[in-house]
């Protein structure tokens, strides 16, 4: 349930290692849906914000109404990246996401092997690089 | 971004030739650019792969352009490099002093097709290439080697040849810059004037005369080697012609394509202005065996709009990816401008003559797959070859065409080339008399297309099988009857006294089906006897689509015909017969005209056949209407099943976030 359905990273090195940050900021994201207990699904905010800082960089978080996350990594060193461009990165693989949703072709839980969305992810990571 | 003429980087000035220039931001914008004018880094090294420099070579290459100290590629860096590699490639060492001369343009395996497709230098290639077919290997086949040039000298699609001749203009047609398909051959081919005439398109536009460069350059024997993907050289032919160009775009759709189309979108949806839903649509094409992740893709270049459904113009688009991808094209990065649903072509007639165009969409290669394979080029050639000009052609061929439609597996050499000839009757200009002799090898080449499609697909409405059951071998006399019969309808296939003995018994079909329209489109597949049946079915089946052609057959009669077997079949071309025969002298005039004609000139029978073609259209929309009908029905339960399943998941996660 809680396989990547699609993950990239620039530069590559070090993969590895976002992989795992990725991973452990899923309890974070978890905890922060769950804890909008009172408020119905639709009143919670998509975009769930800076989910925890650590030394080398942040983590940002989003999720969807059916419950797919969004999770952004960028160096701490990337002073330059503001909130409304964090958020807008995470519009952006919103409207990219249900565009491969929308194909036919694409069952939910698949891998995204969408070459459109690839090249989104592409432009929008060489942009905030 | 210096999109001049030229690329700077560090203080360095290097010139770039109008090729270059072209050949480059072609590269360029396939590496898609984003907004501040860098290069996507995954697209640029993909390119660089492409170059099949040695890695070091492209470190140097990185380095000494600029890139590596911006860390990105912008204009000029991109530029530069591709200078660099094209200096590395001819063997000199990557500085920058090398680039300061001439170069020939950096070949690029793999890329090249799809910038060809999409970035047409110019039109190009009509020059040279006397033959018309070529063998467009497709992203399999581009052997780089196998190819020798026949004619050619470029045809190999080698790009590793070192041309010059690129640059120079007017290049014939056999040059290395064939060899890249693609722009710089183009920039050369500036010379003719029909590329004058859509240079303004060049950005936009597939690149009509690149496919034909690049087609063009194999010939015919290649396509031996190359059944599957034969690309008409007949383009080029045309263009030299000064006339149409762009056609041999294998992304432009043709009117028999379209007409194919329409007839399978009504299939799925007899509303043209409707959607056609995505799980429809995704059944549909899964016939299509492609793999998924291609089907992906295409759905994703042909829903423009991102709504998880088809409309009409996208339908096309899609249909018309997959039937190149089967033919062996590259899928595009992006959507070829031609295929995007707003994209009207100059002087298109969107409902083609039905005489013209029924007989396209027969399947009758069908039968064969081995011939298939050959035809398969031929759709390659419908696809890209459009133009009007080869009618006079396709007369002279016509006449051949009869001969060469029993054979139906026609040497590949033969049928391509009939094919080319045939394919382009642009059908609103050639209506009547041509449109006869147009259709009837039209129907070859448009075979080949609907062979490719109907194996790309089984189609909901699949035209009939051909029911082999007409080639002379068989059923000799009832078959030769009934061909003989319908052919003295043809007149202009044949004598009429060979006509004169089947009429008897076809009058006593007669009564079975109406319409001297139907007939008359059997008629027009007459030519070819051995496929004939199968022509007819199709055209049948095509007709079904609701051609608005004049008096075209109802669809009814085409499916009582085939159900019926092949006497249903008999009788309608019969039934031509005895009205052709009895209107107007079998000799003389194009058949379609002639049976149209005949029709006017009996109004009592003429307003019957009218009635009972309408009733049997209406029987048929029932029929589709009420298929539709239960599919939606299903498509509704399954729905409401999802509905339900995600509820109670909703339910089942409430309770969660409550706590």
């Amino acid at each position: 349930m809680n396989c990547p359905l699609y993950i990239r990273s620039v530069p590559t090195q070090g993969e590895l290692k976002f992989h795992y940050t990725v991973h452990t900021s899923l309890d974070v994201v978890e905890e922060k849906i769950s804890g909008v207990g009172k408020a119905l699904a639709d009143q919670r905010e998509l975009y769930l914000g800076l989910l925890y800082p650590t030394e080398d960089y942040k983590v940002y978080g989003y999720v969807t109404n059916s419950k797919v996350k969004f999770v952004i990594v960028v160096d701490s060193s990337n002073t330059s990246l503001r909130d409304n461009e964090i958020r807008s990165m995470f519009r952006k693989l919103h409207n990219s996401f249900t565009d491969v949703m929308c194909n036919p072709f694409y069952n939910p839980g698949d891998p995204i092997q969408s070459k459109a969305f690839d090249s989104i992810v592409s432009t929008m990571m060489v942009q905030a690089c | 971004m210096d999109q001049g003429s030229a690329a700077g980087t560090g203080g360095t000035f290097i010139s770039l030739s109008d090729t270059e220039q072209r050949c480059y931001s072609g590269l360029y914008a396939l590496c898609q650019p984003d907004s501040s004018g860098k290069l996507a880094a995954g697209k640029v090294a993909e390119l660089f792969r492409a170059s099949q420099l040695p890695a070091e070579t492209l470190h140097q290459v990185t380095e000494v352009c600029g890139a590596k100290r911006l860390g990105y590629f912008g204009c000029g860096q991109f530029y530069v490099a591709l200078k660099l590699m094209a200096a590395a490639q001819v063997g000199l060492p990557v500085r920058l002093e090398s680039v300061a001369g001439e170069l020939p343009l950096p070949v690029f395996v793999g890329i090249m097709n799809e910038l060809e497709m999409r970035y047409p230098n110019h039109p190009s290639t009509n020059e040279s290439q006397p033959h018309i077919l070529g063998s467009l290997t497709g992203s399999a086949p581009r052997p780089p080697a196998d190819r020798p040039v026949l004619r050619h000298p470029d045809t190999s699609m080698d790009k590793q040849e070192a041309w010059s001749p690129p640059r120079s203009p007017g290049i014939s047609p056999p040059r290395s810059p064939s060899a890249y398909r693609s722009y710089p051959y183009g920039a050369q081919r500036n010379g003719t004037d029909t590329l004058l005439a859509h240079d303004g398109n060049v950005p936009g536009r597939l690149s009509v005369p690149q496919e034909n460069s690049s087609p063009s350059h194999y010939s015919l024997k290649l396509q031996s080697e190359h059944p599957v993907i034969t690309c008409v050289a007949s383009v080029e032919r045309l263009v030299e012609r000064a006339e149409i160009d762009y056609s041999d775009e294998p992304w432009r759709i043709t009117e028999e394509q379209r007409e194919y189309y329409t007839n399978q979108f009504r299939s799925l949806q007899p509303d043209l202005n409707a959607l056609i839903m995505g799980t429809v649509a995704k059944n549909f094409f899964t016939k299509s065996k492609l793999p998924i992740p291609e089907l992906s893709h295409i759905w994703e270049l042909s829903d423009v709009d991102k709504d998880g459904a088809l409309t009409f113009p996208e339908f096309c688009t899609a249909f018309h990816l997959i039937v190149a991808r089967k033919n062996g094209y590259p899928l595009p990065e992006t959507l070829p401008a031609t295929l995007r649903p707003g994209f009207v072509e100059p002087g298109v007639v969107t409902v083609p003559p039905s005489e013209a165009t029924e007989p396209l969409i027969v399947f009758d290669d069908k039968m064969m797959p081995g011939a298939n394979q050959l035809e398969m080029g031929s759709v390659d050639l419908q696809m890209t070859s459009r133009p009007g000009v080869t009618a006079k052609q396709d007369t002279r061929d016509e006449s051949r065409k009869p001969e060469f439609s029993p054979k139906r597996i026609p040497d590949p050499h033969e049928k391509p080339i009939q094919r080319v000839s045939t394919l382009k009757p642009d059908s609103p200009q050639e209506l009547d008399a041509n449109m006869k002799s147009r259709t009837r090898p039209r129907s070859y080449s448009s075979t080949s297309i609907d062979d490719a499609m109907k194996k790309v697909e089984e189609p909901p409405t699949p035209p009939p099988r051909p029911q082999k059951t007409h080639s002379r071998a068989s059923s000799l006399d009832l078959n030769k009857l009934f061909q003989q019969s319908g052919q003295g309808a043809k007149s202009g296939w044949l004598p009429p006294p060979p006509a004169l003995p089947p009429r008897p018994p076809a009058t006593q079909i007669f009564s079975f089906l109406p319409g001297s329209e139907k007939s008359s489109q059997k008629a027009v597949q007459q030519p070819n006897f051995a496929d004939f049946s199968k022509f007819r079915e199709e055209q049948e089946s095509s007709v079904r689509g609701g051609l608005s052609t004049e008096d075209l057959a109802p669809p009814k009669s085409d499916s009582t015909l085939r159900h019926q077997g092949h006497a249903p079949q008999k009788p309608v071309r019969r039934k031509l017969h005895p009205e052709s025969e009895s209107a107007t002298p079998p000799s003389a005039t194009p058949y379609s005209a002639a049976t149209l004609t005949k029709s006017t000139q009996r109004p009592p029978p003429k307003q019957k056949r009218e009635i009972q073609m309408a009733i049997r259209k209406n029987r048929e929309t029932n029929a589709v209407l009420t298929r539709l009908n239960s599919e939606l029905q299903q498509q509704l339960k399954v729905v409401h099943r999802e509905r339900v399943t995600l509820e109670s998941q909703l339910e089942l996660l409430r309770p969660v976030a409550s706590t």
